[in-house]
């Protein structure tokens, strides 16, 4: 089988099984649903690790598989480009999606929407691998859409709650917003570049770095920053920044495999990996480069302090989520993106670990999300207890977990770069450290420490999203509640450690490789001046300096007193949360409330723009637009059409009549003239 | 030159004879009982003198139309029968298969009953 | 005077249609024989013979011209592509027909063999290399359609149609005859390619030519039914039973462009500049008068008559570009069309039953309800007449727009573009009424399974071309580029 053949049943497996279960799941059944998926996605796990090896020996690929049509120069094609950076996505992509496909079996068992699950899950797959190993701006929108709607269509799974519905409008229209930015970042290059193809664009760059973009206003833009900074409004949408992160937390409505691979893993980073792929263009723009790092610091700060308050277990991991993603989007903007993408890949081990944890706990608790109720679990689920441990220890980034590594290479590239707005890039990354170190163990010691809370719970009911969740939740009434909380079945602690297993040592083992190796080659550019990466990698002696180098370092003693904290509010002295709480009301409030940028989003965006829009129906769209335009032209033709057809008379005379007439005036022109 | 006429002229002396001779041997030989149908011009089976817009029986029509289809491909025979010694045996394939093409369209009148009056 | 020897033509060229010509007479005979229970037997026999003459040219594919019986004949790549294509389309729509003709009555061996004879016109038509070749497939050909459409006799408005078919075609054929004539007169050859080579050795009086040449338009413009030459459409398609007008929606379609390609790209080349002028008027006043009188139109057949109208229109504007890639673009634009509105008109076959023709638009209410899958298929036939992505329709407008503007008619483009526009609307209706509104009509529906098999590969194809076309286009290329 030649590697072009390969890269097509990688990218297809995953689809052919969400086309045959989708279409004829209720005829196949449970068994054989997860069974056709699983093996769909396990076949592009193989495949993607024998891509990964083929590209490890030096190969690479950019070709067209099929052209759709060529429009001049412009050619709309379906292509793939495999290159370091794309086969370390595809591993990444598989290897999880795999992972929760087997998951899934025992999370989903009791759900009446399982092989529709089946069959979302593995097309997301599809679209995720055309996303990453596009070669051209077309496929890379059309992957691009295509994982957002699956991530759609999956945070809505549970079309009949209304707070799951509200979420999924609220992540299409975040991410419509971004998507108009991605659009026009594409339009751009359109216009100016004349093609779709990644390699002609790059190629083109670095002439059309000094072309300005005349936008009216007396202000020019350069071209290029313009292009950019309009993709990487794309990147904010899908990677959940600052603002346009509201998506998110709330995309925890879907079903819990869904938040680890779509909304931790695999599509979230999607921005962070198009960045990184259109590092050509975002070297050529010092102003794109300090606003991705302004705003991939405010989201790494802003979002770790909401996770500090957070009750939901699940919503603790988003924010970290959001947290994290910041963390990689800082490693863009200054120039480290081979550092953002090793994080990338070792948050996709441990956050997915951490969310299919919290999936087992919560499925062990039937349904039980909240923090308060929980405790003392370490005692019934052993497995989770420890691959949770070891997730939380990445998160923080303690050494030599993986997440110590990758973190620690974004920290000393931000330290050392010269970026616009690096001070306070600086500042955000240190002191998230301490922020990630205590909301992961304040999560982890009240879930698995202290008093058992579960179980007695039924009176407090009433006011809790949780209660409406257990009772809503379809296929659970069958349980009764409040018995001891039991391990999870083979298929969900499976999982776990499977994925335990790269959040240890991925790191100390492929930091020299990815990030100092020269292992992504031409794929990713860096231009000269931004060489923070390179002075790194002078200063490198391997993995165990590295250790140590850390271990002296203020990062590392951050973490430290984070665990620390929190093992002294929630372990030593418990009640020392209520009290911090009842002194800092405003703020508690206000992290609480996400800022009320909700409650903002809600009266200006919702509230305000419904208002403005209502002017403009009225008067715009309604009496000018509509009743002028729209309905004047269709009462135009309609008119016309009416007329026309009293033309058809139905006497046979009248239609020779008519061609008669034809012939003379053809005549008359052609032959008169 | 004129001479050459010659047999032109034989040929119409021969034919007008021969005429004449059979109307003759016809009305001295035959049975001779006149009656007034017996006696009117004979027209197609309709009224000579009568007005043009009436209705005709539609069977009429298939007959006639039958008649005109199979009599005008008959009269592609005798151009073909002149020159068959030139076309030879390819010509007479031709007609062949023109002939059967015709038999198909007659087997299919008949055994639909378009030849019946009743 | 030739020679005997030179008598004894090549008949391999045209196996294909020798096959078909003794298999139609075969069941015409064998029916007379078949007790009217048994009729599905001529019905097997016709769709054996069909197949039969369908691979019978791809026996004989040829790759290079091959001229035979005297250079009245000729047999290649484009010929056999668009051969192959109709005797599928006549395939499909005996298939889609069965059920709607039983119901009538019309289940009769006179239907088959008449369809066989109208293909043999079509396939003769395809395959001529003389003026008189063509205006023989051309006659057997109408004449076998006007049949057609006066088969149901009791009808009162199928006989008017075909009476209407009947006169106005006569008109059309006079015009084709005068038109040949004229270029006779001009060249002194009937032959079509040697027309060409005469015109080009500017041995041609132009005027008498270009005379010739506006009659010839005309009648093509008949057979398409472009405006002003489309009268007979919306009545015809209206008036005659839907199967038929299926049939006479889709098949005709490729000899008429067959009609087309050989007179004025085979025959005609030399005075391209003038016919691209007719075409112009013709493409544009199609494109406009098609789409808007469409949208008053509240019977389905009426409704697609118009749109074949406004389709042939825009199959016009590529054809006018004069060059291969428009050619090519122009035989993509009839091969999807003809898929196209063989899915729509097999779906109106499908809602109709004994006693019921679904013909109005609201006969097409809350499909959705009744049948997901039919209304998705409904969908796609719609999708793709109007042109929306990723249906084949898109990309064969995309083709033929791109041609036009190509030679420089942006203008021409932009109208085309206006009046799919307003095109959409029509079709997007259908859409409409089939997922949005409550059925009417809740009699089950009920095909049999060949039927419901086709009919859905015929509407799936419409996606998979529309996402992979480039096969479909590579063919069109490759046809007209080996032959022209």
């Amino acid at each position: 089988m030649s590697m072009q053949q390969l890269y097509l049943l990688i990218a297809l497996s995953p689809l052919a099984g969400a086309i045959v279960v989708g279409l004829w799941g209720a005829k196949l059944g449970r068994a054989a649903s997860h069974w056709i998926c699983i093996l769909g996605v396990a076949v592009s796990f193989v495949g993607s690790g024998f891509v990964l090896r083929d590209v490890l020996a030096g190969n690479a690929f950019n070709g067209d598989i099929y052209v759709w049509m060529t429009s001049g120069n412009v050619k709309f094609a379906i292509g793939f480009l495999i290159d370091p950076l794309t086969a370390l996505m595809m591993v990444v992509v598989t290897f999880v999606s795999l992972m929760v496909h087997i998951y899934t079996v025992g999370y989903m068992a009791d759900d009446p929407g399982y092989t529709r699950f089946f069959s979302y899950i593995s097309l997301f797959t599809f679209s995720m691998l055309m996303l990453v190993m596009a070669n051209n701006f077309l496929q890379l929108f059309f992957g691009w859409e295509a994982v957002g709607l699956v991530s759609y269509l999956l945070i809505g799974f549970w079309f009949t709650r209304p707070t799951a519905i509200y979420a999924n409008l609220k992540a299409f229209l975040a991410n419509r917003v971004g998507d108009f930015g991605f659009v026009l970042g594409i339009g751009l290059i359109v216009a100016f570049f004349g093609s779709l193809d990644y390699a002609t664009v790059f190629g083109a760059a670095p002439k059309l770095a000094t072309t300005v973009l005349d936008v009216g206003a007396g202000a020019p833009w350069p071209l290029l920053t313009a292009i950019c900074i309009a993709l990487f409004v794309g990147a904010m949408g899908k990677s959940a920044q600052v603002p346009l992160h509201v998506w998110l937390p709330d995309s925890m409505e879907g079903p819990t495999p869904i938040s680890a691979l779509i909304h931790a893993a695999t599509m979230v980073t999607a921005g962070i990996f198009m960045v990184a792929r259109m590092s050509p263009l975002f070297e050529l723009s010092d102003t794109a480069l300090s606003f991705v790092t302004v705003i991939g610091a405010t989201t790494a700060l802003f979002m770790a302090l909401l996770g500090v308050v957070q009750n939901d277990i699940k919503r603790v991991i988003a924010y970290s989520t959001l947290s994290q993603l910041g963390y990689m989007t800082v490693a863009l903007g200054v120039s480290a993106y081979p550092a953002a993408i090793f994080h990338l890949m070792t948050h996709a081990f441990f956050k997915a670990l951490l969310f299919l944890g919290a999936g087992s706990v919560i499925i062990a608790l039937h349904h039980e999300q909240d923090l308060r109720k929980m405790g003392g679990l370490r005692r019934y689920m052993p497995v989770t207890y420890a691959t949770m441990w070891v997730g939380a220890l990445a998160l923080a980034g303690i050494p030599p977990f993986a997440g110590f590594f990758s973190k620690d290479a974004i920290i000393e590239a931000v330290q050392l770069s010269s970026v616009g707005g690096h001070g306070y890039a600086q500042f955000a990354v240190t002191a998230v450290v301490f922020l990630t170190a205590l909301y992961t163990f304040r999560m982890l010691f009240l879930a698995f420490h202290g008093e058992e809370r579960f179980g007695h719970s039924e009176t407090a009911h009433i006011d809790d999203d949780s209660a409406k969740q257990l009772h809503e939740e379809p296929g659970h009434e069958e349980h009764a509640h409040g018995a001891a909380p039991r391990e999870s079945p083979w298929v969900i602690t499976v999982p776990l450690v499977l994925l335990a297993i790269p959040s240890l040592y991925s790191g100390w083992a492929y930091i020299d490789t990815v990030l100092f190796g020269n292992y992504f080659g031409g794929s990713i550019a860096i231009a000269a001046q931004h060489g923070g990466l390179a002075t790194m990698r002078e200063e490198w002696h391997g993995a165990v300096p590295f250790i140590e180098h850390g271990l002296l370092g203020l990062p590392f003693w951050l973490a430290a007193a984070g665990i620390a904290t929190a093992w002294l509010l929630y372990i030593k002295r418990p009640d020392l949360p209520a009290k911090i709480q009842a002194r800092t009301g405003a703020l508690y409030a206000l992290l609480i409330n996400n800022y009320y940028i909700d409650r903002f989003n809600d009266w200006l965006l919702a509230g305000g723009f419904r208002r403005i829009g209502a002017l403009f129906s009225d008067v715009g769209d309604r009496s000018i637009i509509d009743g002028f335009f729209v309905n004047g032209s269709a009462r135009l033709v309609g008119a016309t059409s009416a007329l026309l057809r009293k033309v058809q008379s139905g006497y046979v005379y009248h239609y020779a009549f008519t061609m008669i007439i034809g012939v003379f005036a053809l005549l008359t022109w052609w032959v008169g003239r | 030159m004129l001479q050459l006429y010659f047999p032109v002229l034989l040929f119409i002396l021969v034919g007008i004879g021969l005429g004449l001779i059979m109307l003759a041997l016809g009305s001295l030989v035959s049975p001779n009982r006149p009656d007034p149908e017996k006696l009117s011009p004979y027209e197609c089976g309709f009224e000579a003198f009568e007005d043009a817009r009436m209705k005709f029986d539609v069977r009429y029509y298939l007959i006639a139309i039958l008649f005109i289809l199979f009599d005008l491909e008959i009269a592609f025979l005798f151009p073909w029968a002149v020159v068959l010694p030139e076309i030879g045996i390819f010509g007479f394939w031709s007609m062949m298969i023109f002939l059967a093409i015709l038999i198909v369209g007659f087997i299919y009148e008949w055994k639909k009953g378009a030849l019946e009056w009743e | 005077m030739p020679s005997v020897a030179t008598l004894a033509f090549d008949y391999v060229p045209a196996l294909p249609e020798i096959v078909l010509l003794v298999s139609a007479c075969a069941v015409l005979m064998i029916d007379l024989f078949v007790p009217e229970p048994r009729r599905h037997v001529s019905y097997w026999l016709t769709l054996l013979s069909v197949a039969a003459t369908a691979s019978a040219i791809l026996y004989v594919f040829h790759n290079t011209p091959v001229r035979t019986f005297g250079n009245m004949f000729v047999a290649d790549a484009f010929g056999d592509v668009l051969n192959f294509l109709t005797c599928l389309t006549v395939i499909l729509m005996l298939v889609y027909s069965r059920g709607y003709l039983a119901a009538r009555g019309l289940f009769r061996g006179e239907t088959f063999v008449l369809a066989m004879f109208a293909l043999l016109g079509m396939m003769v038509m395809i395959s001529a290399n003389h003026f008189l070749t063509l205006y023989l497939g051309l006659e057997l050909m109408s004449l076998s359609l006007y049949a057609l459409v006066a088969l149901h006799r009791e009808s009162g408005t199928a006989v008017e149609a075909a009476m209407k078919y009947f006169v106005l075609g006569a008109l059309a054929s006079g015009l084709l005859l005068y038109g040949m004539s004229m270029i006779y007169g001009a060249t002194g050859t009937l032959e079509i390619n040697r027309v060409t080579t005469i015109i080009f050795g500017g041995h041609a009086n132009r005027t008498i030519l270009i005379f010739g040449l506006v009659f010839v338009v005309s009648a093509i413009a008949f057979k398409l039914g472009a405006v002003p030459y489309h009268m007979w459409v919306p009545d015809v398609y209206q008036g005659a039973p839907t199967a038929i007008t299926l049939f006479i929606g889709t098949a005709p379609e490729f000899a008429a462009f067959a009609f087309m390609t050989r007179m004025l790209v085979g025959s005609l080349a030399a005075v391209a500049f003038d016919w691209q002028g007719m075409l112009i008027v013709l493409s544009l006043l199609s494109m406009i008068v098609g789409n808007v009188i469409a949208i008053s139109q509240s019977n389905v057949k009426r409704m697609l008559a118009y749109s074949a109208i406004a389709n042939m229109g825009f199959m016009l504007m590529g054809f006018l570009a004069a060059n291969v890639n428009g050619y090519s673009a122009a035989m993509f634009y009839v091969v999807t069309y003809v898929m196209s509105s063989l899915a729509g008109f097999g779906l109106v076959l499908l809602l109709s039953r004994a006693g019921f023709e679904a013909e109005n638009l609201d006969d097409f209410k809350g499909l959705n309800q009744r049948s997901p899958w039919y209304a998705f298929l409904m969908l796609l036939a719609m999708f793709s007449l109007a042109g929306v992505p990723p249906t084949v329709g898109f990309y064969a407008k995309f083709a033929v727009i791109e041609a036009a503007v190509d030679v420089g008619l942006v203008w021409l483009a932009v109208v085309a573009v206006l009046a799919s526009l307003i095109g959409a609307f029509y079709y997007v209706r259908i859409v409409k009424l089939m997922y949005f509104d409550d059925p009417v009509d809740k009699a089950p529906l009920a095909a049999r399974s060949d039927m419901q098999v086709l009919l859905s590969l015929n509407g799936l194809s419409l996606l998979f071309f529309g996402i992979f076309p480039q096969q479909l286009m590579g063919m069109c290329v490759v046809a007209l580029t080996r032959s022209y």
